[in-house]
């Protein structure tokens, strides 16, 4: 039915990105989905960003993804998390309407040259000469394509729970992909049964919000997207109430009728994800649980229970969720499940995001055992961007630990492997102090835009913005105020006063000096960008830390620069472990670097590696 | 850009002289902060593959007098920048300005680690490469001596407990800093403070038995001193149970310094006995006096001998002010003759007590070499010089390996940035990254694989999550 260069499969978070990429790289594309209401739903939490989170949507803002750019078009609260902590965490999460964000990115997807959607349950993969070549659908059409990417989320043998009852599904009440699994299976992947879950949604016309505690969004919002200054206002509150003992007696009393303790479900749940009745079990000491109640969105009333996912059947979800403060008449619209769903080992990729077992297929998302819907956009950006440029002939595209949060969730997934559903958090980070948020553009527009993802505009906006920081930055270390002007102001915020003249950078230095309170005494202050004000005050402010980070990372840059060839056997390999020599092998790593993440090698192992290779190198046996 | 190694370059043991070699883009760096010129004057300019003489200094004055040479990298031995530091034999020379080095960021190069520099720089060839792999491969399969063995496993549980804790306080600090919203208990900076303290304690006391880990490695060096004719080479001899040193009633006999091993209650020592100390014009002896005092100045503990059948002279009094801020012992010799100095009155005399009116006075131990009565005691008294107290090792653990003592300093270095980023109340963050540094730094003394075990405990200790 049609020849392309890509065909994604499945059109969540990751599909979409990774249909987006390629298209706007200039290649032919089709995305499938068993259903398009399917396109960038949220069928879990109506949020996007969070710890960790929040620097993933911003990578993929600065890389040209939509994710950025979609939930500032649909956003109804805004926040900044951590404000209280250093800039390298702090974190953007706003509220979604999530009608709005799936038709944004519907009409996005429509309107891209090279972008193709149709609905349809994709069956089986094609092979030629041992490689990907296509997809059949379930009502036979077949598409060639020169590579594949799978993005099928929680639909890929997803099967649903609610107390005793469990049948197969999709997420959402949606279709369930049947028989993908059997294909990828027959190609030689190993699949795995992950879990996750969802809370009940609850008719907003039915709670009582005098007895929950209101939660405002913040009074300044900020853009997630690098292409944007202010993106509007704050549309509705959200609101927090708490457990009690009443919720936790009626859920340990049904312990039994949870799938999750009746042994129904096989997969593997998230730790930092547990439904209510694990919290309960696990936390026995925790006299009440917080729950977040969040809107849906504006056209509907629906609100989400956040902290109160379950599997427990539906009358023992409402008993329990009515014994709640302001819950009391709760009415539930769509009952908490838990879902249960086939995904690959992410050991099984290269760091492209390529299967190590397949050519020409690419998996992302979910379905390689992450979680969250801003993993799901990384890493389907990078597999889509990763396909384009195999498609082109030309050098894969990849970030490393030092470059991105996206390097480091893709070298988590594909090096140290995940036993359970993946979340990005900040603490994965070694060079946290340079992943800020803030500085996303500075790191990875201009790759992005090498590889002709980035728009001419993008790029421009981000060349004008770095040089008017440079700029101000420059200005800032050669303005001086006297004593007479600065001490009024520095005693005003409580920090100790001047004797002589000092530049404004110094003085940016104090813990109570920022760079918007400092406008006091400047007075030749430029306007400039939201973007460049924010990087301005980080890199004065925090110059020392970040120099001593820049240096932990040359380190780091030598052994991830230290290519491994393919062909070397490590079983060969004098002085080595026999273990090491064993999950080398097995391994195949690109790097020393990489080699060195690999769990069960040691320091000690990478000397001895490093030593042969050396050797190879001066006797030529492998072209390194 | 690989980092800065530093190691003794010369054998173990004493020499005339002993080489601190630093290679790495860092050696002449650390070196123009180590060293000053006989003036005083720092090294500004410094000509490659020239011999500097002058003085290597901490921040207490000087260390020793050195020559150092600068070679400037790519032709050098390791193929980076090299400085050799060439100072006097002793091994506590050696050994300080190792540290100076290590203090001032350079890493201790492992076995085999500037040939393997050599090699990864092109410098030797194929078959020394064959060399450095056995060296390797050697080490890993290396037997340690038991005893070491041993106390090596203790210290594995020690640290892993010390890691624990810090691990107990990085979730702490990780779950704060990953789900901002959650109603988790309050984290308060004076509790973390405290933590810290109690921790870095824990840490300090294992750094600190570096000095009695190394004295069962490489020995105690005891230095036996007195006036002539008090009994030092019949001591010595009924330590070493042979006849090494001639003994007579001529005072003076013993002219030169003389150096044995032995061991003392299983502790090892390098025992000196030396030349009496009193006033003489006789050339020989004056210069083996001489030795004496530089021995004491070397010794990590003195025994000091006084004949207690005669009178305390001006000479003793000499000897105890020029020993009392070393480690020691005091030995009332003779109890075999007539007693004119017994404990009691040494203990109650106004003179003595002067010479240690402002420290602690050493024990004193009353001796006969010719029955042997006492030796037991001054046995004991070497062994609470090693065990800080205590007559064994009471399974307390005691750190051998230089690597280590790096390591745990490296550790005690990042949490005291932590506190110090704490105290200036900066955010929490930065000083997780000075925790979690020195979470990873002990990690590399147990060698267990660094995974995300804090993540892990974190789910396990809090309810987080939607």
């Amino acid at each position: 039915m049609g020849e392309y260069d890509v065909v994604v499969v499945g059109a969540g978070h990751a599909g979409c990105e990774a249909a987006l990429a390629p298209a706007r790289m200039g290649l032919s594309t089709l995305m499938l989905s068993i259903t398009l209401e399917a396109i960038a739903m949220m069928p879990c939490n109506p949020s996007i960003g969070g710890t960790g989170k929040g620097h993933l949507v911003r990578e993929i803002d600065a890389l040209g993804g939509e994710m950025g750019i979609n939930i500032d078009k649909s956003f109804i609260q805004s926040k900044m998390l951590n404000t209280a902590k250093g800039p390298a965490v702090h974190s953007l999460r706003a509220q979604a309407d999530k009608e709005l964000y799936h038709t944004e990115m519907k009409k996005t997807i429509e309107n891209t040259p090279n972008l193709h959607m149709k609905q349809a349950e994709v069956m089986e993969i094609l092979m030629e000469n041992g490689k990907a070549s296509g997809i059949v659908t379930r009502t036979g059409a077949i598409y060639n394509a020169k590579t594949v990417i799978i993005a099928t989320g929680t639909f890929l043998g997803g099967r649903i729970f609610i107390g005793e009852s469990a049948y197969d599904s999709g997420p959402n009440g949606m279709a369930v992909s049947v028989y993908l699994s059997d294909s990828l299976k027959k190609l030689g992947i190993p699949l795995r049964r992950f879990k996750t879950g969802t809370p009940a949604r609850i008719d907003g016309k039915s709670l009582n919000y005098d007895k929950m505690i209101v939660q405002h969004g913040d009074e300044n919002i900020v853009p997630f997207s690098f292409m944007n200054e202010n993106t509007g206002e704050n549309k509705i509150d959200c609101w927090l109430t708490y457990t009690n003992e009443v919720t936790h007696d009626i859920i340990r009393r049904n312990f039994h009728r949870s799938a999750l303790f009746t042994g129904e479900i096989e997969g593997v749940g998230p730790r930092y994800c547990p439904s209510i009745e694990t919290k309960i079990d696990r936390f026995k000491d925790k006299e009440r649980h917080q729950l977040f109640v969040e809107p849906e969105g504006l056209s509907t009333d629906e609100m989400y229970i956040q902290g109160m996912s379950s599997s427990l059947p539906e009358d023992v979800q409402t008993a329990f969720y009515r014994s709640i403060a302001g819950l009391e008449n709760a009415e539930i619209v769509r009952p908490a499940y838990a879902i249960e769903y086939d995904c690959i080992n992410s050991l099984d990729l290269k760091t492209t995001l390529e299967s190590k077992i397949i050519e020409n297929l690419y998996f992302a998302g979910q379905t390689n055992g992450s979680s969250g819907y801003e993993e799901a956009a990384a890493q389907g950006l990078m597999a889509g961007i990763n396909a384009a440029l195999k498609v082109k002939g030309e050098e894969p595209f990849i970030l490393d630990r030092s470059e991105a949060y996206i390097g480091v969730l893709i070298d988590d997934l594909v090096t140290k492997g995940t036993d359970e559903p993946y979340r990005i958090m900040t603490s994965r980070a070694e060079y946290r102090l340079l992943l800020r948020q803030d500085n996303a553009a500075d790191r990875l527009t201009e790759k992005s835009y090498k590889i002709g993802l980035a728009t001419e505009e993008r790029y421009q906006r981000y060349i004008n913005i770095k040089n008017d920081t440079e700029k101000e930055i420059a200005r800032l270390n050669n303005t001086s105020v006297s004593p007479e002007t600065a001490n009024p102001f520095l005693k005003s915020i409580g920090s100790a006063s001047i004797d002589k003249k000092e530049t404004l950078a110094s003085l940016l230095k104090r813990p109570q000096v920022t760079y918007d309170n400092l406008v006091e005494i400047d007075n030749e202050r430029p306007q400039i960008s939201y973007h460049s004000r924010v990087q301005v005050h980080v890199n004065i402010k925090y110059e020392g830390y970040i120099a001593k980070q820049l240096k932990q990372i040359e380190k780091f840059k030598k052994l991830e620069s230290r290519r491994l060839p393919k062909d070397i056997n490590y079983m060969e390999l004098e002085g080595l472990r026999l273990e090491a020599r064993e999950k080398l092998n097995a391994f195949k790593p690109d790097s020393v670097g990489q080699a060195s993440r690999i769990s069960g090698i040691s320091p000690a192992d990478i000397n001895v590696l490093l030593v042969h290779l050396e050797r190879m190198r001066h006797g030529g046996k492998y072209n390194l | 850009m690989e980092q800065t190694i530093a190691a003794i370059a010369t054998a173990p043991g004493e020499g005339g002289i002993g080489i601190v070699r630093i290679s790495g883009s860092e050696a002449l760096g650390i070196l123009k902060d180590v060293f000053r010129y006989k003036s005083g004057k720092i090294l500004s300019e410094v000509e490659e593959r020239r011999m500097i003489y002058g003085n290597i200094v901490d921040e207490n004055g000087i260390v020793d007098e050195a020559m150092v040479v600068y070679m400037k990298s790519p032709r050098t031995y390791t193929g980076e920048d090299v400085v050799e530091i060439q100072c006097h034999g002793s091994i506590i020379s050696l050994r300080r300005i190792l540290s100076l080095a290590l203090e001032r960021g350079a890493a201790l190069a492992e076995r085999g680690e500037f040939t393997k520099r050599a090699f990864l720089n092109g410098r030797i060839d194929l078959s020394q490469a064959e060399a450095v792999i056995d060296v390797i491969k050697a080490k890993s399969d290396a037997g340690y001596d038991s005893a070491v063995m041993q106390l090596q496993g203790g210290l594995s549980d020690t640290v892993k407990k010390i890691r624990l804790s810090l691990a107990d306080l990085l979730s702490d600090i990780v779950a704060h800093i990953e789900y901002p919203e959650e109603d988790l208990e309050e984290l308060t900076y004076k509790n973390i403070i405290s933590e810290l303290d109690l921790i870095s304690a824990d840490i300090k006391k294992l750094a600190d038995s570096f000095d009695t880990g190394r004295t069962i490695r490489e020995g105690l060096r005891v230095c036996i001193v007195g006036r002539p004719n008090v009994g030092k080479s019949s001591l010595m001899n009924s330590i070493l149970k042979v006849e090494r040193a001639i003994v007579t009633d001529i005072p003076g006999t013993t002219r030169d310094t003389i150096e044995e091993s032995a061991s003392i209650g299983g502790i090892p020592v390098i025992i000196t006995d030396t030349a009496g100390i009193r006033e003489t014009d006789d050339t020989i002896e004056k210069i083996g006096i001489e030795k004496s005092r530089l021995s004491i100045l070397s010794a990590d503990f003195i025994i000091m001998m006084i004949d207690g059948s005669s009178d305390l002279l001006e000479e003793d009094f000499d000897i105890l002010y020029s020993i009392r801020d070393k480690k020691s012992v005091i030995v009332l010799n003779k109890t075999d003759l007539d007693q004119k100095i017994t404990k009691e009155y040494f203990c109650g005399s106004e003179d003595i007590k002067k010479i240690f009116s402002d420290i602690k006075m050493p024990v004193v131990v009353e001796l006969s070499t010719v029955t042997m009565d006492g030796l037991d005691a001054l046995t004991d008294e070497v062994k609470k010089s090693v065990y800080n107290g205590e007559t064994s090792a009471s399974g307390d653990i005691l750190i051998t390996n230089v690597r280590h003592l790096s390591l745990l300093k490296e550790s005690l270095n990042s949490i005291s940035d932590a506190k110090g980023m704490l105290e200036n109340e900066e955010a929490l963050d930065f000083a997780e990254c000075d925790i979690r540094s020195a979470w990873l730094s002990l990690g590399e003394i147990t060698g267990e694989a660094v995974t995300d075990d804090v993540i892990q405990e974190v789910f396990s200790r809090f309810c987080l999550g939607k």
